[in-house]
């Protein structure tokens, strides 16, 4: 029986010939990723494993994204624990903050996820870079510890969902739409132990940014990864970032999937993630009045410099509605840097947003951009659980750079078609 | 290895905001951690919990984040056993590599209530309700999975494999 793209690669660093669902392996490691809020455990955790130095001190990469710039002391020790073990360590990809971009965005940006590679990361969204052709899942801490300290980490093989993509998106949808749409039918546990392998002519319409969101909330439907095929588009983005030749996997004619699912991409609208479950979805068109109090536009889901753009062809010439806070945060300093050049951050603070330096801060309830009791956000985060973005009685919608970017002009969620674009 | 304890009853997609709102993670320290455990779900969980008390839950326990905080936060509570129709699969991976014991079992979520007193036996996977009279049987685990529970977690069965190899 033939194999998926996602066992493929799972079988080639298992050094073994073929593997099939259910079966558990251990698996060599091209990368090992982790923050500052999972890596202190995993440094904890590292002496247990018995070595005293990394497997490869090129093939760990620490990012302090999460509570920093350090919001409080005790994100701050936490940050100085990492900094701390990737001196002793001589750890190469270290990023601290001046370098530091959400890590999901910044990885695939400094070239570390290379086609066919094999990354795990102490971070649940770590399945962002399937988007490259590359098998990537989020663990835990000890699983990192392990990591580390051995290169290696077990695995269940998982079986597959295939998703045939025909058609291109209308004006407006985006990849955000996509995800939002596929976790609103199948449910958030709708492919749980199961890899989303997205195939079909149409992912050839799909910018990188766009196989970057979707990859990256294939963990909000309970999937252990998302992946894309390699083609044109992943290999121009891999060329001019990753310095490594590609490895490219394809499924086999005969692999097994559980389920096939085609969608059209002209027929996705734009999607809102209601509270408090990334599947509880509706359509624009059928969401109603609802009156927002702020706005996030970025995170490791949507900070790429495309969210950036569409977002400012919205907010051209127009105002925040009042009472309404606008917080945009792009996702590393080089999207910084060129959202800057491009004169993005003109477009933005006339608007009334603040721009902040990349963090993952309010997506997780971390910081800046707390939500107090009873107050409701629009955020192109990937989350919308009870008390994700603050109080415990606040509510989250998520939704597309498009859409937040319209509901923060009309201080309600808005559909991007009803507001005039600025030449 | 057996486990007895006072039911915690919860729903479908338990997530490890609410397990341990990430407001708390600027620590990793267990017993920190415990005293905010099923915070946003369930106020009054840190109050009541008692040394070796079960939770039983629906569908996809431990959803969303890959924070080894929630299950390290439950089983510092003093929880002995996370029983559940189905796990989240970075929250079951992680509660093996802690030793933290679950088992999926739908029956026994379809047989058991909040406040039920529930005993585990781990070795034959046995879960009996001991208010109702009534016992389950839960999924066994691979042998892989029972070789990494036995040497109390991943870095154990690590060093066990690192010393068998050598």
């Amino acid at each position: 029986m033939g194999m998926t793209m996602t066992q493929k690669i799972l079988a080639h660093h298992a050094n073994l010939d073929s593997v099939k669902a259910g079966q558990l392996i251990m698996a060599d490691l091209d990368l090992v990723l982790g923050n500052d809020i999972t890596a202190p455990v995993a440094i904890n955790e590292f002496p247990k494993f018995g070595r005293t130095s990394v497997f490869n001190k090129e093939k760990v990469a620490l990012v302090p994204d999460h509570f920093s710039p350090n919001k409080d002391i005790k994100a701050a020790e936490q940050c100085k624990c990492l900094r701390t073990f990737a001196g002793e360590q001589q750890i190469t990809n270290y990023f601290d903050v001046g370098q530091m971009g959400i890590e999901h965005a910044l990885l695939p940006e400094k070239g570390l996820v290379g086609a066919g590679d094999l990354v795990i990361g102490a971070d649940s969204h770590t399945c962002t870079y399937g988007a490259l052709g590359a098998f990537s899942t989020g663990v835990g801490s000890t699983d990192m510890a392990c990591g580390m300290a051995t290169g290696q980490a077990w695995f269940k093989v998982p079986s597959a969902i295939k998703f045939n993509l025909t058609g291109r998106f209308s004006k407006y949808v985006s990849g955000k739409d996509l995800i939002l749409h596929i976790i609103g039918m199948i449910g958030v546990d709708g492919a749980l132990y199961q890899s989303m392998e997205f195939v079909g002519e149409g992912v050839a319409s799909l910018t990188i940014d766009d196989r970057f969101t979707i990859a990256n909330m294939a963990i909000e439907a309970g999937a252990k990864n998302g992946i894309f095929p390699v083609d044109e588009v992943t290999l121009e983005f891999l060329n001019d970032h990753c310095k490594r030749k590609p490895v490219v996997y394809e499924a086999d004619g005969d692999a097994e999937y559980e389920r096939v699912i085609d969608i059209d991409l002209s027929e996705v609208k734009s999607t809102v993630s209601f509270p408090h479950l990334p599947s509880n979805t509706r359509t624009i068109d059928q969401v109603g009045e609802v009156k927002i109090d702020q706005v996030v536009i970025g995170s490791c889901t949507n900070g790429h410099i495309s969210d950036l753009r569409m977002a400012a062809s919205l907010l051209k010439g127009k105002k925040v509605a009042p009472w309404v806070r606008c917080l945009i945060f792009p996702a590393t300093q080089q999207i910084w840097k060129d959202a800057m050049h491009e004169g993005l951050f003109d477009i933005f603070i006339d608007s009334g947003c603040a721009v902040s330096t990349p963090t993952c801060g309010p997506c997780l309830g971390g910081h800046m951009g707390i939500l107090a009791e009873g107050e409701r956000a629009v955020s192109t985060t990937n989350r919308n659980f009870v008390g994700r973005m603050g109080h415990v009685k606040s509510e989250v919608y998520l939704a597309s750079p498009a859409v937040a970017a319209a509901s923060a002009i009309r201080g309600f969620i808005a559909d991007p078609n009803q507001i005039q674009e600025e030449k | 290895m057996q486990a007895k304890g006072s039911v915690f009853r919860y729903g479908d997609n338990v997530d490890t905001d609410v397990i341990i709102p990430a407001r708390y993670l600027n620590t990793s320290n267990g017993k920190e951690l415990a005293m905010h455990c099923m915070e946003d779900i369930d106020g009054e969980f840190v109050k009541k919990v008692k040394e070796g008390d079960i939770i039983v839950a629906d569908k996809n326990f431990g959803c969303g984040s890959s924070r080894e905080h929630a299950p390290l936060a439950i089983k510092e509570s003093g929880v002995s056993c996370v029983i559940a129709r189905t796990f989240a699969r970075i929250f079951y991976r992680n509660s093996i590599n802690i030793g933290l014991p679950i088992l999926e079992c739908p029956e026994a979520c379809d047989g058991i209530k909040a406040g039920d007193i529930v005993s585990v036996n781990f070795s034959n996977g046995k879960i009996t309700n001991e208010t109702s009279g009534v016992t389950f049987q839960s999924e066994p685990f691979p042998k892989f999975m029972q070789d990494l529970i036995e040497a109390g977690g991943l870095a154990g069965y690590m060093a066990k494999k690192g010393a068998a190899n050598s």
